[in-house]
């Protein structure tokens, strides 16, 4: 390569990295952070355009000064070592002045933080529960309770079918809150770790079991905002996304109301005595949202890691160790206890359906009466 | 390798076959399978990160179910860190230390055999795993409880192959402090020692004060999973928040542990080939002095989401913000000596002036995770993963690279093929970046990390990130025929083998005698 073909391909690499310094300011193509849409979230936004263009600045002298030096201060154009070392001016100089930026970034960081972190005067509370591998979400106060799962086909996770707009981040029970009202999330966890974060609303907290973590966001403008689970949590950690929905006050009351109608409906069916083949029925959904992912659809589980239900002692011993064994779960292993999660109705269903499929043929029916008592 | 090297009538040359190398106490050999070890892990390391890469090509599930690309992850960490990164510094530590200092040989051989001889146990543990009920461990490398517990077979396995791999350290901690402070040629001050001494020493320290610390916290795991204790578990009154801290008190430093030696294989290397002394060599020594320092205070900048209270959030991020002074100090120094040299680009050169720009950049964006409000958003998202990566690929590994084409001509007696090396370190810089610029956006962009299976937006950039990888992957290919052509022959290396090169390794015959100095050689 001759020296001008040399220099014409430096000019091109220097050229590309302002280009691509430049794109990363650009949003619109999805290189940068997302500015969301509640005021912690444009806050951290803000602050991560201050640091970045602080370092891109610090970058360009550091690198101006190395790339300068590569060029011109090279063996092959004659250039003579200079024998210079050793000078604590400059080692002071080049200490004090990084650390006077890095005070210039610690004021905004702090106050931001502070206000971050500042969970008083909400106006709503909802306990978020993790678990492996779906969200609870309970309106404090208001006796409105449910479960959040991905609602993904498993057709498309498998590429049998093309995959839709929101893959891997929608749910059969969003999170719906007002817009303009403070909204504190009460987070924990039932089993192992996972993390709740929606990047638009510009927080994460881990939901740990034992504790109870606070964070908050008050929503700008009605929309679906979606996230997904952020701590690593097991086999199906990349699965288990969140929905928000912020919906006008109006809206909000509405959705509110008829949530409270389908819970007394629901409860309702703790009484009724049910024919085997409507258990089964309902006990295959409630098996495949809630199961399948450890015992697998054919309930062989998979081998080492989750038991297998087909042939069980379990599921083809007693019927009342099944039940219990459901609602109270295993302890010091992944088998959660649903008596918290499922209604009497669906942990009915479900027991009836593991006893009576995959060539499990014990013919009995549990129903929801036998639940409540067992519980 | 040294096997010319009969320097006096004394019988003391290697002895043949394959005990020479099972019951070596010498510096060299031992190096050597360290490095060469290093070599095999990085291999294994990376296959586990193509089958990562694989997977992450397109959204869906396509080759290997979620289970087993959570071990891949979990592995290839444990792998790369345990077994190819640290066992490299402690070979290089081996085979420069004794020649740097003035020294005959490492001041406890028959612990150094022992300390080498450990890894291919524990990496055989920790490898088997793979083939056991319940798969090899796909809690994360940080083995977070509660979900480190719900590991199958392969758990206790795996804390005892940490064990193993942790005793290997510290002996090898032992035996470098050991060696620097006890076997320095008379005249070689601790200030005139060689940065890579000086930065070896530092770590060594690090190593001691925290792999107790690991071993420790994962035996606590053990207890709670077999005896019935509950250290980690909330429903027995313990704390998982709990294994978090004490394991971080020893990730932190250990990060550092990483880098230090890195750090110190650039300021041997820079100096050489442009022409110019070190500008600040005390100011180096005090800055890798206050980094290691502060590593110990800043440990739970890795946890800011699990609920720190404000005063612990605001102190962390302080602390870990003012690590940004000592590193800077390293880099203006390293720019400094840079400027008004008279540089030239042999593939060391190359790769060290790699390592200083894109560690570099894993420094800014290491900086922008400090920033605890904004680390809510890229905590847990490939934007760290991008970060550590570049620390660590284009950092470690870069420095590793760099001193393997350094010193491979004195340790072999031959010359490394020039232009291969410089097609090496332009593939690699290529890709390794294609691999990984990418994934800065695909973090800002919300791409959880640790996930088998992402949602469409994040399609475009896995797939650019994938082909970098792969490209990446077979570029250290060459790397490995690099250094095999270079053992087997070559072009005859002379003593000094760079024209800048300062330093007592330098004096000795390329390759250097069995054993370094028998008497003191006079520092000036």
């Amino acid at each position: 390569m001759s020296a001008r073909i040399k220099l014409r391909v430096r000019q091109a690499l220097v050229g590309a990295c302002l280009m691509s310094a430049a794109g990363i300011a650009g949003a619109e193509y999805g290189l940068n952070l997302r500015q969301g849409v509640t005021p912690i979230a444009q806050g951290a936004y803000s602050l991560h355009m201050l640091i970045l263009w602080v370092c891109v600045a610090i970058g360009v002298v550091v690198f101006g000064a190395m790339f300068y030096s590569i060029i011109n201060h090279r063996k092959s154009k004659g250039a003579v070592a200079a024998q210079f070392h050793e000078s604590t001016a400059i080692e002071i100089v080049w200490t004090i002045i990084p650390f006077l930026i890095l005070i210039g970034m610690a004021i905004p960081a702090t106050k931001a933080l502070i206000a971050m972190e500042d969970t008083s005067n909400s106006d709503i509370s909802i306990k978020v529960t993790g678990y492996q591998w779906k969200w609870q979400y309970e309106y404090l106060g208001e006796d409105v309770g449910f479960f959040s799962t991905l609602s993904t086909p498993k057709a498309e996770i498998f590429n049998q079918e093309a995959k839709n707009e929101h893959y891997l981040l929608e749910v059969d029970n969003p999170v719906v809150v007002p817009i303009g009202k403070k909204v504190r999330l009460l987070i924990t966890a039932n089993d192992v770790i996972h993390a709740w974060w929606v990047p638009d609303l510009g927080m994460k907290k881990d939901a740990i079991p034992g504790f109870v973590n606070e964070m908050w966001f008050k929503i700008d403008r009605a929309g679906t905002y979606r996230g997904q689970c952020a701590e690593l949590c097991g086999k199906d950690h990349g699965f288990m996304p969140i929905v928000v929905i912020a919906k006008e006050q109006a809206d909000y009351d509405k959705w509110l109301a008829e949530q409270k109608q389908s819970a007394s409906a629901a409860s309702a069916d703790s009484n009724r005595v049910f024919s085997k083949d409507e258990l089964i029925a309902r006990g295959e959904k409630v098996y495949t949202a809630n199961c399948a992912a450890c015992h697998q659809a054919n309930g062989e589980g998979i081998p080492g890691t989750f038991k297998p239900l087909k042939g069980s002692p379990i599921a083809t011993g007693p019927a009342a160790d099944h039940l219990s064994r459901v609602l109270k779960g295993k302890d010091g292993t992944a088998m959660a206890a649903f008596g918290p999660q499922l209604s009497d109705a669906d942990i009915a269903a479900v027991v009836t359906y593991e006893r009576n499929s995959w060539g499990n043929n014990m013919g009995d029916v549990v129903q929801p009466t036998d639940v409540k008592a067992a519980r | 390798m040294s096997t010319a090297a009969a320097h006096d009538a004394h019988d003391h040359g290697p002895a043949k076959g394959l005990s020479r190398w099972l019951f070596t106490t010498n510096h060299k050999d031992i190096g050597t399978l360290y490095l060469l070890f290093a070599l095999l892990m990085f291999f294994v390391g990376g296959a586990m990160a193509m089958v990562i890469r694989a997977e992450l090509f397109q959204p869906g599930l396509q080759f290997v179910n979620p289970m087993f690309f959570n071990s891949m992850t979990t592995m290839h960490a444990l792998v790369m860190i345990f077994g190819a990164v640290m066992p490299a510094f402690v070979g290089l530590a081996n085979w420069l230390i004794p020649m740097m200092i003035g020294g005959p040989d490492m001041a406890l051989p028959r612990m150094n055999n022992w300390s080498f001889w450990i890894l291919p146990f524990a990496f055989a543990m920790l490898l088997s795993t793979l083939f056991m009920d319940g798969g090899a461990p796909a809690g994360g490398w940080t083995l977070y409880p509660p979900l480190a517990l719900q590991t199958g077979d392969a758990f206790p396995f795996v804390i005892f192959s940490i064990h193993l791999m942790g005793i290997s350290s510290v002996m090898g901690a032992i035996n470098v402090i050991v060696t620097i402070l006890n076997m320095r040629a008379p005249t070689m001050s601790l200030m005139k020692m060689p940065l890579f001494v000086w930065t070896w020493l530092i770590t060594a320290y690090l190593l001691i004060a925290v792999m107790p610390v690991l071993a420790g916290s994962v035996t606590m795991l053990l207890t709670d999973k077999f005896f019935g204790t509950s250290f980690f578990t909330a429903a027995g009154g313990g704390d998982p928040v709990m294994f978090q801290h004490i394991f971080w008190f020893f990730g932190h430093p250990e990060v550092y542990i990483l880098i230090l030696p890195a750090f110190g294989i650039v300021s041997q290397i820079i100096p050489t080939f442009a022409r110019k002394p070190l500008f600040g060599y005390s100011s180096m020594v005090y800055a890798t002095a206050s980094i290691a320092f502060l590593s110990f205070l800043v440990w739970a900048h890795h946890m800011f989401t699990v609920g720190l209270p404000l005063a612990g959030e605001l102190f962390f991020m302080y602390a870990t913000m003012l690590i940004a002074v000592p590193t800077g100090v390293k880099v203006f120094n390293w720019v400094s000596t840079m400027w008004k040299g008279s540089m030239t680009f042999e593939a060391p050169m190359l790769f060290a002036l790699g390592f200083v720009f894109m560690f570099t950049i894993g420094g800014f964006s290491g900086l922008m995770l400090a920033i605890a409000p904004v680390d809510f958003q890229y905590h847990d998202t490939y934007f760290v993963v991008a970060h550590f990566h570049y620390v660590l690929v284009t950092g470690a590994i870069y420095a590793i690279m760099a001193a393997t084409y350094y010193w491979l001509p004195k340790w072999t007696g031959n010359m490394y093929n020039e232009t291969l090396g410089k097609w090496h370190f332009w593939l690699s810089t290529i890709f390794v970046n294609v691999l990984f610029f990418p994934q800065h956006f695909l973090g800002l962009a919300g791409m959880p990390r640790r996930i088998p299976d992402y949602s469409i937006q994040f399609t475009e950039f896995n797939q650019i990130s994938s082909i970098g990888g792969f490209a990446f992957g077979l570029t250290q290919l060459l790397f490995a025929y690099i250094v095999i052509q270079t053992i087997r022959g070559g072009a005859k290396a002379t003593d000094r083998v760079w024209e800048g090169a300062e330093g007592l390794e330098w004096t000795l015959p390329s390759p250097p005698p069995y054993h370094s100095f028998t008497t003191a050689p006079e520092v000036k």
